[in-house]
């Protein structure tokens, strides 16, 4: 018995070992992933971002050096704090708050001092680093924009925040992200595909090597280039004349649908968001709410139309068949559209107009009259509003036009079941929604929507989805982009409304837009718009609005300009859009005077009047 | 049989694969891809070792088994000087005095220990006159296991220690009374439960387990067996108290640490329990087959401390996987079963003794270092034999061998 007791004593060790071999190897996988976390380290290879250009090949944003001053705890002898502090522009407490908290994070790793330390001041340092044992830069790449306008379109890039990683598996902590404008949409392009190297760990967390050779690694995959629609002179020149005024300007190539410039002002320089001062600039940016610099008026401002929603409801019943160009109706500075309801013109009394002159006269009776036989055709109001919404789809008005930037409103185009609901009984006819004949009632519309339909009649009935992007380094830009998009009326029809246009600028509300040797046709449009001041309804100033395009054939350039609270279209959008035209067509601008009136003007005292507190006229 | 056959190869080609795998993972546990020349160098040394200690075993080939037994004693009493003189010449290294200097070599005479305590357990159960189951005699056979045990617990190197008190399985399976395997393991029960559960439950428990046996003894009309059921009880509650004394206020915070993690009661795995957390991560992450020869990211990041002594293991388990861990614990299962089997055939007490305490040595060792690399027993520094880097540990399982194998080699002579 006792000769027995050392083998069983041994064999009930080996199999309690097995099973305990077993259990930790085989069956549990817990300790292979904290192998791997605590000593495999993943480091990024990041590509260089990819440049922006203009359509002319002007670089625009490119890339610059930032420096971040990196710190060893374990390896700091004491040095000459006053002497970092001053170099680094930080006070002796923040030093050593952040040299505890590097300490705290790792004696031996390397954690970040001090971030984003510009180029400026990375020369002062550099020459002083001997003196800072324990410490060195580390290169880091930031954007770099060699333009003073466009923040609106380009956008930004920056951390990731808890949202991306969440969403997104591709991005880790630290990690830059196209946030906003073209950097967003295009995020993937721009920052190509990084690579990946694994290195080994010692229990320092030291780096001591790659990580089983660097089998496992991968490249990176380089970022593109891309080629923006944007002609930044004229984007430029579209911000100098929108100075001190709160606006937007939208402009395309209509035989492509390549926005030419975005302008929304007031703007703010790309570069402020760039840097150690960059949340500083940003709060500022966001916390101003009354001149909205990060809103974009030319793509995110909803607006009521006004008279350039004319031209539209002129199409509509052109094909909808109840006008023909030559029908008239007569106007007396106005008319009753009902019992007790008189809609006012600034027509003469006794003025018969007919499509053309309507059109150039921008007269109400005449598209009141216009829009009451759209919507009442067949005696069926419902029906004629839900025809009459079809073809202002077709358009793109009321949804989102699809183009490659991030920010939008869809507008609102109301169809018959909005005023069913807002009507009960179904009591209502085109007599009740007039309003909408000129642009008024419940119809939004934002400059890129306006814009777009100035650029589909001037391609006489079709529109290409209007976009930012006019090439890609080594890659297409999406098929949707080269896709003609019809719209609902036939081709015939846009003759006699660009005649119409045309006679704005020759003999009609806007002939302070007329170029010698362009033939510009147009539409303006004088907008009235309330806001709530201290929770009461009060109408300000008129929006001053005008949509264009030119030449009349062949048109090259299509636009839609607002001037918020400018009055009447004819006082600023119009000439505006008349220089920008000039600009773009002739490459020069000769109306020097009109030049310099635009630029000049000013409507901060217009503005000044919402936040006085102090009873104000308007319309002066 | 011819003189050739009848040398023990198996014992010899075992021991040699084990240091040969301990060299190889020796390498791996040191290597550094930048500076070869230290991985480099602790091989040498370990060569050295490796090569002295075939010569010592060819050596005490030439030496008759009687010689041993004769000169038992002395190299007992040389070894007890050894030991005692650790305290005049001595150098201490991490806290514990238990190496010799001379020159550039350290020698641990505790090591060598464990050779001679073999020797002269088995020279005095082998003596004629001795029977185990008289007190004179067992506690002659504790006190030679009791005195080095002292010894190099106070240097201090309580995992020595261990070995030497784990001779008392040679003295069960040579007869000792059960008494004391039983009181032994019921202490040990008792001392678990203790730390797991606190003194006041254990006394309960144990009160009430007396109280009932005490009625199932007076049914039977047992009444002779009352009073040592009481002793015992009493013995036990004793014990337990004891226990969490010693725990409380004669054990350092470490000590109690050590036990408290491995009991579940306690999770640091930065302070206290770092080693054990991340040497179960290095073997755990071996996987079925393991990361490759110096491909494993724990050892060449020395997240295991000791890795080159001590927790050699982690290397094979992390680098070799479950099947490298798997043939490590055969080799080692193998030596010890044929050890054992070699010792039932010898014909006198002293060859049979000595093989066994030479199986038991091994044994405590292996035992105690898988079980604490792997988890099952508390932090105890004590090395892996064969593997684990270190002279005096190497050349001492060398000697150990060489004598076994003599006496395996004249059991048929």
């Amino acid at each position: 018995m006792r000769a027995r007791f050392f083998p069983i004593l041994i064999g009930f060790f080996a199999v309690i070992m097995l099973v305990r071999l077993f259990s930790l190897q085989i069956l549990s996988d817990e300790y292979d992933d904290l192998s791997l976390k605590n000593s495999v380290l993943k480091q990024y290879v990041y590509p260089e971002r990819g440049y922006m250009f203009d359509r002319n090949g002007k670089l625009l944003v490119s890339n610059q050096p930032m420096y971040d001053l990196m710190v060893v705890p374990k390896n700091v002898l004491p040095f000459d704090t006053l002497n970092l502090c001053e170099m680094l522009r930080i006070s002796k407490d923040e030093l050593s708050d952040r040299l505890t908290k590097a300490k705290r994070y790792s004696l031996r790793a390397p954690s970040v001092l001090l971030g984003q330390i510009s180029k400026q001041d990375y020369a002062a340092l550099q020459e002083k680093m001997w003196k800072f044992p324990g410490m060195y830069i580390q290169r880091k790449s930031v954007r770099a924009y060699q333009t003073e306008v466009a923040s609106n379109i380009l956008g930004y890039i920056s951390e990731v925040n808890y949202f991306d990683l969440e969403t997104n598996p591709y991005y880790i902590r630290g990690e830059l992200i196209g946030r906003q404008g073209i950097e967003k949409t295009y995020e993937k392009t721009l920052r190509g595909k990084k690579g990946v190297s694994y290195l080994q760990r010692d229990k320092f967390n030291r780096v001591i090597g790659p990580y089983k050779d660097g089998q496992l690694d991968t490249l990176p995959t380089p970022a593109q280039d891309i080629t923006l629609s944007i002609d930044i002179d004229l984007q430029e020149y579209g911000t100098r004349l929108l100075a001190n005024k709160r606006g937007g300007i939208l402009a395309l190539e209509p035989a492509t649908g390549e926005i030419l410039m975005s302008v929304s002002t007031p703007t703010y320089a790309p570069n402020l968001l760039v840097g150690r001062e960059r949340s500083t600039h940003f709060r500022e940016l966001k916390q101003d709410t009354l001149s909205r610099y990060l809103f974009d008026r030319s793509l995110q401002g909803q607006y009521a139309p006004g008279s350039p929603f004319k031209v539209l409801n002129a199409l509509v019943a052109l094909e909808e068949n109840v006008i023909r160009p030559s029908a008239t109706f007569m106007c007396f500075s106005g008319h009753y559209y009902a019992r007790n309801q008189f809609m006012a013109c600034m027509c003469k009394p006794g003025t018969v107009n007919n499509l053309n002159r309507g059109i150039y006269n921008s007269c109400n009776t005449y598209f009141s009259n216009v829009y009451r036989r759209i919507i009442d055709k067949n005696n069926n109001a419902a029906e004629g509003m839900n025809t009459w919404y079809k073809h202002l789809h077709s358009f793109g008005l009321g949804n989102y036009l699809g183009y490659d930037h991030p920010v939008g409103q869809p507008g609102y185009v109301p169809n018959a079941n909005f005023y069913n609901l807002w009507y009960p009984n179904q009591r209502w006819r085109g007599a009740t929604t007039v309003s909408n004949a000129i642009g008024q009632g419940e119809i939004l519309m934002t400059p890129i929507q306006l814009a777009n339909v100035a650029a589909t009649i001037a391609n006489r009935g079709f529109f290409y989805t209007p976009h930012f992007v006019k090439g890609i380094q080594s890659d297409n830009i999406e098929p949707k982009y080269t896709t003609k998009r019809y719209t609902s009326i036939s081709e015939e029809h846009f003759t006699p409304v660009v005649e119409g246009m045309a006679n704005v600028i020759k003999k009609g509300t806007a002939r302070i837009a007329g170029i010698p040797g362009i033939e510009v046709c147009g539409k303006t449009g004088t907008i009235e718009n309330f806001t709530k001041i201290n929770g009461v309804r009060t109408q300000l100033t008129d929006h001053s609005m005008f949509i264009a395009f030119a030449p009349k054939e062949n048109p090259k350039i299509a636009l839609a300009v607002i001037v918020e609270n400018g009055y009447w279209g004819g006082r600023w959008a119009a000439p505006i859009a008349s220089l920008i035209i000039e600009k773009y067509l002739t490459g020069e601008v000769k109306r020097t005077w009109l030049e310099k009136r635009m630029v000049e003007g000013s409507l901060i005292d217009e503005y000044a009047k919402v936040t006085s507190n102090k009873p104000f006229s308007i319309n002066e | 049989m011819n003189k050739f056959a009848r040398f023990d190869w198996f014992s010899l080609f075992l021991y040699s694969v084990l240091v040969v795998i301990g060299l190889a993972n020796i390498y791996s546990a040191v290597y550094n891809a930048d500076d070869t020349s230290i991985a480099t160098s602790y091989m040498q040394k370990q060569l050295i070792s490796f090569g002295l200690g075939i010569a010592l075993i060819f050596i005490i080939q030439f030496f008759d088994t009687k010689f041993f037994e004769r000169y038992a004693s002395i190299f007992y009493m040389l070894s007890i000087v050894g030991l005692l003189g650790l305290w005049v010449l001595g150098t201490e290294v991490s806290g514990a005095r238990s190496w010799y200097t001379i020159g550039g070599f350290s020698l641990q005479p505790s090591e060598f220990a464990k050779v001679t305590v073999a020797l002269a357990l088995a020279k005095h159960l082998g003596d004629f006159s001795t029977r185990i189951t008289k007190m004179k005699d067992y506690l002659g056979a504790f006190l030679i296991m009791g005195i080095p045990a002292v010894l190099t617990l106070v240097q201090p190197d309580p995992g020595t220690a261990l070995v030497f008190l784990g001779f008392f399985l040679i003295l069960h399976a040579e007869g000792l009374p059960s008494f004391f395997l039983i009181a032994l393991v019921c202490l040990f029960v008792l001392f678990i439960l203790t730390l797991l559960l606190g003194v006041y439950w254990v006394t309960v428990a144990v009160i009430l387990l007396a109280i009932l046996y005490i009625a199932l003894l007076s049914k039977r009309k047992r009444k002779k067996a009352i009073v040592p059921t009481l002793l015992t009880a009493i013995v036990f509650c004793g014990f337990t108290y004891s226990v969490s004394y010693i725990f409380d206020s004669v054990f350092e915070q470490r000590h109690r640490d050590r036990f408290n993690i491995l009991l579940g009661k306690e999770v640091d795995t930065q302070g206290i329990g770092y080693n054990i957390n991340q040497s179960q991560i290095a073997i755990g992450s071996g996987r079925f087959s393991g990361k490759g020869y110096l491909e494993g990211t724990q050892t060449k990041g020395g997240f295991v401390p000791e890795q080159q002594t001590d927790y050699i293991f982690t290397t094979v388990g992390e680098e070799w996987g479950f099947v490298g861990s798997f043939v490590v614990l055969l080799l080692f299962t193998l030596l010890i079963l044929r050890i054992i089997r070699i010792a039932y055939k010898q014909k006198t007490t002293f060859t049979r003794v000595y093989c066994l305490g030479f199986a038991c040595a091994l044994f405590v060792h292996v035992s105690i270092n898988l079980g604490m690399v792997s988890g099952l027993v508390p932090t105890i520094g004590i090395p892996l034999p064969l593997m684990s880097y270190g002279g005096s540990s190497l050349l001492a399982f060398s000697i150990f061998l060489g004598i076994y194998l003599r006496i395996a080699y004249q059991r048929t002579a």
